[in-house]
């Protein structure tokens, strides 16, 4: 008998991820770059995140006629972007065969106390998080795949880079705790018990663990690999720069190869100037941060 | 008795200064198989991890030096156009590809059996084209289709096999020399063709061992071959 959505199907399509890069895309035409330039997968939005922080209001999921002319144009998966809680978004991409669902904190919330249950889908889903509580609050709710948080459309890593180094010191501390030290982590956490004992046990999440959100060069991807992460993704970053194949085949390269820094400042060459301005994060205001969505 | 207080009592010395033990051990790990996994793009670490475990030297390929003195390969599971295209980038295609006709195992894993095979429904060329068999990628479906189910592959014994489908190729034709070893449904799902092993599924996924001691029986076969 085969058996569709079970965790192991979940969890495995979003290991075949693993050392790639996933790249925001807003047309068909995007796609086919982000394919031909070695994307893992592409996500499917009707505004990157820089543009939605520019254009202000409600950001919702794409419309469905554009999430489908890009799932027709490229043989690699395709992700789209949900509400945070709204079931109704993420029933409407899982019927249209979205690959992957991010419920993700680009959009404007839909729900402020609940995310969706996850469980019920046979669709993965991606989910934010900004620590290893928050990894694990994602994971008992059905994520089969986490990534950081970040400060999406800011072209600034510090965020991204907070959350990796946060989630991973998480990870050591409870590594070497005794199991009665365990349980009032739990609490403090507020991540659930079992989940902590096998974070405990194994070393790492129980699946993977991506980088996003303000990633706007090579270096940059590389560094969030350095930082143990599993893989990218790129939002405003390469369709924002003034060379986007070449962004995008460089950025794809540093990925792969993050330990080697000769290649990287080669595949760099010519492209920094033309990264992203970027938005320094002091400057911006606390109700406008992204990452505060969702808990 | 401790371990070492029985050499003391035989009047031999301790290991480490007996000239053959010292010598035997150099051999066992000359012995050991070196097996490369293609780490461009994929579950990379679950490979290494199943081949480490089953007591083989495990070598992360990213570029041609450390392809050298490799007795197998395994292309993993992941996007085969990626790992295709970061093949042809890195000029990896033409030294495996060779060092496949000269007789190294090459195992291949979903998107590794795309990069094998001979051609690819759909698309312009193929990667390195080794296996004499035709693929249609993502034949069941996107992943919400993506499923698990057991197989029957009396290759490797009776007992039926995990295998986890994920936005999984099938093979369409194979030619003369390829025996297929598994089916789903209608679809061939598992070949081998001399030195090369390809699956649509992932062997790597499930706690079950028996595919990549199957290969790398083969891998100890194809060393005793260049040996003898």
């Amino acid at each position: 008998m085969a058996k569709i959505g079970t965790d192991i199907v979940k969890r495995g399509m979003a290991e075949m991820q693993k050392g790639g890069v996933i790249m925001d895309v807003v047309t068909a035409e995007q796609a086919k770059i982000a394919e031909a330039a070695g994307a893992v997968a592409v996500m499917a939005l009707e505004r990157v995140p820089s543009d939605i922080r520019a254009a202000g209001g409600v950001a919702r999921m794409a419309d469905p006629s554009l999430i489908e002319s890009i799932m027709k144009s490229v043989s690699v998966p395709v992700m789209a972007k949900c509400r945070i809680g709204h079931i109704v978004e993420a029933r409407v991409l899982e019927s249209m065969g979205v690959d992957y669902i991010d419920e993700s904190e680009v959009l404007t919330p839909a729900d402020d106390k609940y995310h969706i249950n996850k469980r019920d889908f046979t669709v993965p889903f991606v989910c934010g998080a900004r620590n290893l509580g928050e990894a694990l609050r994602r994971i008992v709710e059905g994520a089969s795949m986490i990534r950081t948080k970040g400060e999406p459309g800011t072209g600034n890593i510090i965020e991204a880079v907070k959350h990796q180094r946060d989630m991973q010191a998480a990870i050591r501390r409870v590594q070497s705790m005794s199991e009665d030290e365990l349980v009032a982590e739990s609490k403090n956490l507020a991540a659930p018990f079992e989940l902590l004992l096998e974070v405990h046990r194994t070393g790492k999440l129980p699946l993977v663990n991506f980088a996003a959100g303000g990633i706007a060069t090579p270096a940059d991807a590389a560094l969030m690999m350095e930082l143990g992460s599993d893989g990218v993704f790129v939002g405003s970053g390469i369709f924002k720069s003034d060379n986007p194949e070449k962004f995008a085949r460089a950025i794809v390269q540093a990925t792969t190869h993050f330990k080697d820094y000769v290649l990287i400042g080669e595949v760099s060459k010519g492209l920094v100037e033309f990264a992203m301005k970027g938005i320094e994060l002091s400057t911006l205001k606390e109700e406008d941060r992204m990452a505060n969505r969702g808990w | 008795m401790s371990f070492y207080a029985r050499f003391i009592k035989k009047g031999t010395a301790a290991p480490w200064r007996r000239p053959f033990r010292i010598r035997r051990t150099r051999w066992e790990r000359d012995e050991s198989m070196r097996v490369g996994v293609l780490a461009l793009q994929g579950d990379v670490s679950e490979h290494a991890r199943m081949l480490t475990e089953l007591g083989s030297q495990t070598v992360l390929v990213k570029r041609r030096p450390q392809l050298e003195g490799l007795q197998g390969l395994v292309i993993p599971g992941g996007e085969s156009t990626t790992i295709g295209k970061l093949m042809r980038e890195y000029n990896l295609l033409l030294p495996i590809r060779a060092m496949a006709q000269a007789g190294m195992p090459v195992f291949g894993t979903c998107a590794g059996l795309i990069v094998l095979a001979k051609e690819i429904e759909g698309a312009s060329e193929a990667h390195l084209g080794l296996m004499d068999i035709g693929v249609n990628r993502n034949s069941f479906g996107r992943q919400r289709e993506s499923f698990e189910t057991d197989l029957e592959i009396f290759e490797i014994g009776t007992d039926l096999f995990p295998a986890v489908f994920i936005r999984a190729p099938h093979v369409t034709w194979v030619g003369d020399g390829v025996r297929v070893l598994a089916h789903y449904q209608d679809r061939v799902v598992a070949v081998r063709e001399n030195n090369l092993l390809g699956l649509s599924f992932h062997p790597e996924l499930t706690g079950d061992a028996r595919l990549h001691q199957y290969f790398l029986s083969m891998v100890k076969e194809s060393v005793k071959v260049f040996e003898g």
